[in-house]
């Protein structure tokens, strides 16, 4: 089963790859149009040192932006938690940001931000995307906390700091995890539209890569630049199933696995 | 140890939910409210927990106790899912700041009172229901209360399971000392565990007939075969019924 699991889109990926390789081939399909994939593994190999640094400029960005949407989103839905007058102030602004498409807003942020230090708007606006899931999922699984066990430890005269911690927190786990998900994905996309928009010259990330081969119509170099991205974004995907997995495994009912 | 005069509650939406309670209870006493659901019964028992606020009337509690010496134990387990049996039953002295290794002393020594003390490690929802409601009375314990509150605890149990942890809450109950105010909807239940039975009306619910059990301590299974078991339930269903209307 579980060899089957990895091996089965294991070759169903092997297959296509070959697939794409005898059609360029049969098709002499032009290299500025469609590269091979052989190309596109030679591109990478060539130009793997600027490529593995615009790597790691992009995923700088977008760990920083999302280690601190999901502190930002932690705190302010904890916040939350203690005072619906203060929720019900902030709640309707996240909302804006979070439905305000990120490209508009960029051209202003660039210049706020940006002006003396392009990394900071990217920072900025990689943050506006990853930021909401964790605040609305976290708003709401602190509120979820089983009405019982609030009353035992009013009952015994916990301290509403005690009740945030040793209840509502553990029991917003189970949404904010699937929510932290979402927010890694959406930090490395954020990254990303924000060096797309930011421009040349001020950023050196994955996107730059992108588009600077793609006005040099070095297209296996750009294909080789999204194959990081992709892979970076299942890198972090990843990582954060493990997390969710190591915490819930347990006690959660999603992690329970019944005898059939 | 406990007295309540002309105790009664309305809710915010006007429903009238307890009206005139008097009652008074003596140290060690076992006291079970029985009536149709909706009668109010829970709401007492919260009034008395301290959860809820009386809308008028008054709780004294004799000198010696104070607040927190309740255990209550809810109709549902309530343990953290995310905690282990040991410290599920930790809780209330997490909460009141006691030192890490008392409270796991404290806890085994309860774990093996409920007859847990295998089962520390264990996740809750790895347990039996009757379990679970076991861990549930070893939290309530820890404290040492001298006064348990149980409201409706066993209900969702087997028949089975039931008789079984009414024996050993007898067996805790005589051996620590405890009173205990016990809310259940079960005739046969109510007999064989109190020393006196209250009936409730339906809403507003007043205290319609108090009756005292009669029978040697401790109680054990023949008593639920006697004559005098069967004569008890046949009364309190029958005075239930008259409360029902």
């Amino acid at each position: 089963m579980s060899a089957a699991r990895i091996l089965a889109p294991l070759l169903l990926v092997l297959g296509l790859l070959a697939l794409w390789e005898g059609l360029v081939h049969i098709w002499q399909v032009p290299v500025f149009v469609l590269p091979a994939p052989s190309a596109i593994g030679q591109a990478l190999y060539e130009d793997f040192a600027s490529l593995a640094f615009s790597a790691w400029m992009t995923l700088r960005i977008s760990l920083t932006a999302f280690v601190l949407a999901v502190l930002g989103g932690v705190a302010l839905a904890m916040l939350f938690s203690q005072s619906r007058m203060i929720e019900m102030a902030l709640f309707p602004l996240a909302v804006i940001l979070q439905v305000t498409p990120i490209v508009a807003i960029a051209p202003l942020i660039v210049i706020w931000a940006g002006m003396d230090n392009p990394n900071r708007a990217l920072l900025l606006m990689a943050w506006i995307a990853a930021f909401f899931p964790v605040l609305s999922n976290m708003t709401l699984g602190l509120r979820a906390a089983d009405h019982g066990l609030l009353e035992l430890y009013r009952l015994y005269g916990a301290s509403r700091w005690q009740v945030l911690i040793q209840i509502r927190m553990p029991s917003a786990l189970p949404y904010l995890l699937p929510a932290m998900k979402i927010s890694g994905g959406l930090a490395l996309i954020g990254t990303v539209v924000a060096e797309f928009v930011a421009g040349s010259g001020a950023s050196m990330g994955l996107a730059w890569r992108i588009m600077e081969s793609g006005n040099r119509l070095q297209i296996a170099k750009m294909f080789a630049a999204l194959l990081l991205l992709s892979l970076l974004g299942i890198a972090v995907f990843f990582c954060l199933s493990a997390l969710e997995y190591l915490l819930l495994r347990r006690w959660h009912e999603s992690r329970v696995v019944r005898e059939a | 140890m406990l007295s309540i005069s002309g105790l009664g509650k309305i809710f915010s939406g006007g429903v009238a939910a307890l009206e005139n309670i008097d009652l008074r209870m003596a140290r060690g006493e076992f006291i079970a409210l029985l009536g149709p659901s909706g009668c109010g019964k829970s709401t007492l028992l919260r009034i008395v927990a301290g959860l809820i606020a009386p809308t008028s009337g008054r709780v004294e509690w004799a000198a010696a106790l104070q607040e927190g010496d309740i255990g209550v134990v809810f109709q549902e387990p309530t343990l953290m899912p995310w905690a282990n049996v040991r410290k599920n039953v930790e809780t209330p002295l997490r909460i009141a700041g006691v030192p890490a290794t008392e409270r796991t002393a404290r806890a085994m020594e309860m774990l093996a009172l409920v007859g847990l003390e295998n089962f520390a490690l264990a996740y809750p929802r790895t347990l039996s229901g009757g379990m679970k409601m076991r861990v549930a009375i070893a939290r309530a314990l820890i404290t040492r209360p001298p006064l348990l509150l149980l409201d409706e605890p066993f209900a969702a149990l087997d028949e089975i399971t039931r008789q079984q942890l009414n024996d050993d809450l007898l067996d805790i109950c005589n051996k620590a000392q405890l009173s205990v105010l016990f809310v259940t909807h079960s005739a046969a239940e109510a007999v064989y565990l109190s020393e006196r039975i209250l009936i409730m009306s339906a809403r507003p619910g007043t205290i319609r007939r108090e009756l005292r059990i009669n029978a040697p301590e401790p109680r054990a299974e023949a008593f639920r075969h006697s004559q005098q078991f069967a004569a008890y339930c046949g009364e309190i269903s029958a005075a239930l019924r008259e409360a029902a209307v």
